[in-house]
């Protein structure tokens, strides 16, 4: 069956696909009121974040969207030291959808909420001319416990970088499928739960953290030096990248360092537990190849040393990281 | 000017080959060179461009020897 | 010798100053990602020149190509890098997302040209355009192209050239630019040229030409040769990518270019127009051809737009007075902020 503009009447075509798709998948005492609006009892500082979701394919090697849809927005509450606990979310679909994929998507969301310890509260559907394409919105809340304090503002002169593992599985993985390039690499699309809890654990002052999606590593430093008025510099050598991400990068010119992620992190760190922050970092799943990739000192910009050890700045990304000619 | 980067030939279908860089599989089109399988080709926008000689790592040791070659020659 | 030889003799000269052009966009891509201005005396300047086909392709070229690409049954063909070179009705990136009152163009990021005859099949009632920019590294692909396409009786593909070839724009900067003391020649072109090709400047110039490659290495090794033969009073070719690139190129690709391509004068963005440095499709190939003898026309970029100067090195990017006010990468005007391998460009990315 395919999705149809009566599905998106609110209509009974839009109730059943409400209860046989979504009422099945995100059971949960808020969501099942089926009230205008969800309530939700919290307490102190909450964070609050919100994102889209557009991926072509729709199911891919390591991950789908719904996956994604959740992964994202959980980590950008993690990022913030905060404990992620509800997920709104919003279906546009396009007409010409596949009802039994939309099941698996919509199964494939619900699991990762539970991994990652969230109930979704809320949610809409919309359906829209088109090609049987599907984006989402999600929009999650979690709460910051006492005493954390998580900003890209917060970096000084001293402190140590450490990157939760290979750069630009993802990116290399969607665009292997829209180049029609053979190869196994897996997105690393994941929740980062285990690492943020690790590394709180083991009693980490935790300064900075951010995840590393689009844009890329590059892109994140800079942001970083920019906040907290430092300059930032990372060791090339120091950066992990799986070979055939590298052999992927190299054969289109694109750059690991601008590559996106989708379950990836950089945590940084006072410089005395560094390594008690490397070894719970290393301990978790997500975490397991994490590395020292750089320092903190004073000053301004991103800089990066290069494997014959010259140092050189580097900027954002600009433009789209498109196949090149030269 | 122009990307181009080197990788290992693994099957060859006339004038297309199968190419991996490493664990990346790209056909490309073989119609410059004649490269054996096993051979590492130069490949620039989908066609191989030429059969390199030897491997990066080894190319780099024999440039310097090159370079102390032509000093002594002169 | 090891490399560490190589670059403490280059950081520790201190002979009179030397001007160096890497003439290929992807060499200085790679010296700025390796920081190789870092590891070499503030003596030894490296210039960048002209050798990126997106930088020096006229408007009339990017014009042409939106002209197809809005045709009825057309669909266009580009490498990624194109897409943000402005041209008078607007970029291939804004007219693929639709200028006002006007048809969407019909566009399609290609990584190899290819791409174009599988198309071409499937879909016979489409004409696929290739937007064919490059240099002699990527003009026998564009021939083998259109050998199988005539083999196999495809009609719907058609090529849009801006081929250029590197000889004569080095000839151009010899007698334009004379206080450049060596050449650091592209080394994929060289794969198809061979090194005989810079033997005629060399002499004539009396200057060293050092075809290089693309690793830190290549380069710093190819810098160290053309200090030493300026120290020793020489100006000849050598050849510091042996693994790639043979005495005399690669035959088979020197012969479809005969066979497919005649020479004709074409038009460097920045520069002008030079004769005999484009590459045409000729005799029975000439039916693929999208009209591209007649692309000459350039943009007229604003007064204040020195790209010509530092295309042959006369000034660094940021010695522009448009240089990062009100030309950046995001908004370019001139060719060498437009591609990613353009020397403003990468100069402004790396805030160097």
């Amino acid at each position: 069956m395919k999705i149809t503009m009566a599905h998106g009447s609110g209509g009974k075509s839009s109730a059943q696909l409400m209860s046989e798709i979504f009422g099945k998948h995100f059971n949960n005492e808020v969501l099942s009121k089926m009230e205008d609006a969800a309530v939700l009892n919290v307490g102190g500082k909450i964070a609050c974040s919100t994102d889209s979701f557009v991926v072509t394919p729709l199911q891919f090697n390591g991950g789908d969207i719904g996956k994604l849809c959740v992964c994202g927005t959980v980590n950008d509450l993690l990022m913030m030291g905060a404990v992620p606990k509800y997920l709104t979310c919003g279906f546009i679909m396009e007409e010409g959808l596949d009802v039994d994929l939309l099941d698996k998507l919509v199964e494939s969301m619900a699991k990762q909420a539970r991994e990652a310890g969230v109930i979704i509260v809320a949610g809409d559907t919309k359906v829209v001319e088109g090609d049987g394409g599907l984006y989402i919105n999600t929009t999650g809340i979690g709460e910051i416990p006492e005493g954390r304090d998580v900003s890209s503002s917060n970096c000084k002169d001293g402190d140590v970088i450490i990157c939760s593992g290979n750069l630009g599985d993802h990116h290399a993985c969607i665009l292997s499928h829209r180049m029609e390039i053979e190869n196994n690499i897996k997105s690393d699309c994941a929740a980062l739960n285990d690492i943020v809890d690790g590394l709180f654990a083991a009693g980490i002052n935790v300064k900075t953290m951010r995840d590393v999606t689009r844009g890329g590593l590059g892109t994140v430093i800079n942001e970083i030096s920019e906040s907290s008025g430092v300059r930032i510099e990372l060791d090339e050598e120091g950066i992990p990248v799986d070979p055939e991400v590298k052999g992927f990068a190299d054969i289109l010119g694109l750059d690991p360092l601008y590559m996106g992620n989708e379950g990836k992190m950089i945590a940084v760190v006072p410089a005395d537990q560094a390594d008690a922050a490397l070894a719970a970092m290393r301990n978790t799943e997500h975490g397991r190849n994490a590395a020292v990739i750089g320092r903190v000192k004073e000053g301004e910009g991103a800089f990066i040393r290069t494997r014959l050890g010259a140092t050189r700045r580097f900027d954002v990304l600009y433009g789209e990281g498109l196949p090149r000619i030269c | 000017m122009c990307v181009a980067i080197p990788g290992k030939v693994i099957a060859r279908d006339g004038s297309t080959a199968k190419v991996d860089f490493n664990g990346n599989i790209v056909n490309v089109n073989a119609g410059l060179v004649d490269p054996q399988i096993g051979q590492y080709v130069l490949v620039h926008a989908g066609c191989a461009i030429e059969v390199m000689e030897k491997d990066a790592a080894q190319e780099i040791i024999d440039i310097f020897a090159d370079i102390e070659e032509i000093e002594n020659g002169n | 010798m090891e490399i560490k030889d190589i670059i403490q003799y280059l950081s520790e000269y201190d002979g009179k100053p030397l001007k160096l052009m890497e003439v290929c966009g992807t060499h200085t891509a790679a010296i700025f990602k390796n920081g190789i201005r870092e590891l070499i005396s503030p003596k030894i300047k490296l210039i960048s020149g002209p050798g990126c086909p997106v930088c020096v392709t006229p408007t009339a070229f990017i014009d042409k190509c939106v002209e197809y690409a809005k045709a009825t049954g057309c669909e266009l063909l580009t490498f990624g890098d194109m897409m943000k070179v402005p041209g008078t009705g607007g970029s291939l990136s804004e007219n693929k997302a639709g200028i006002d009152g006007e048809n969407r163009a019909d566009i399609t990021i290609m990584y190899s040209p290819f791409e174009a005859i599988e198309k071409a099949k499937a879909q016979p009632d489409k004409t696929f355009v290739v937007a064919a920019v490059g240099f002699e590294t990527t003009a026998p692909t564009y021939a083998l192209l259109l050998k199988q396409a005539k083999q196999e009786g495809i009609t719907n593909i058609k090529l849009v050239t801006a081929l250029k070839t590197a000889i004569p724009a080095l000839n151009w900067i010899c007698e334009n630019q004379e206080d450049i003391d060596g050449f650091i020649c592209p080394g994929h072109v060289s794969v198809i040229t061979g090194v005989h090709v810079y033997d005629d400047l060399a002499a004539k110039f009396k200057k060293p030409f050092v075809v290089a490659g693309f690793e830190a290495e290549h380069i710093l090794a190819a810098i160290y040769r053309i200090v030493k033969q300026i120290e020793a009073g020489e100006g000849k070719t050598e050849n510091m990518y042996k693994n790639a690139v043979r005495e005399n190129g690669n035959p088979k690709a020197l012969e479809v270019l005969e066979e497919v391509y005649e020479e004709g004068p074409a038009m460097w963005r920045g520069l002008g127009i030079i004769e005999g440095s484009g590459l045409y499709l000729k005799g029975e190939y000439a039916a693929y051809d999208g009209g591209s003898h007649a692309l000459y026309e350039d943009m007229e970029l604003p007064k204040a737009c020195r790209c010509g100067d530092v295309i042959t090195g006369r000034i660094n990017p940021d010695e522009c007075p448009m240089f990062g006010q009100h030309c950046t990468p995001m908004n370019p005007f001139g060719p060498c902020m437009v591609s990613s391998e353009g020397s403003c460009g990468i100069w402004y990315r790396n805030k160097f």
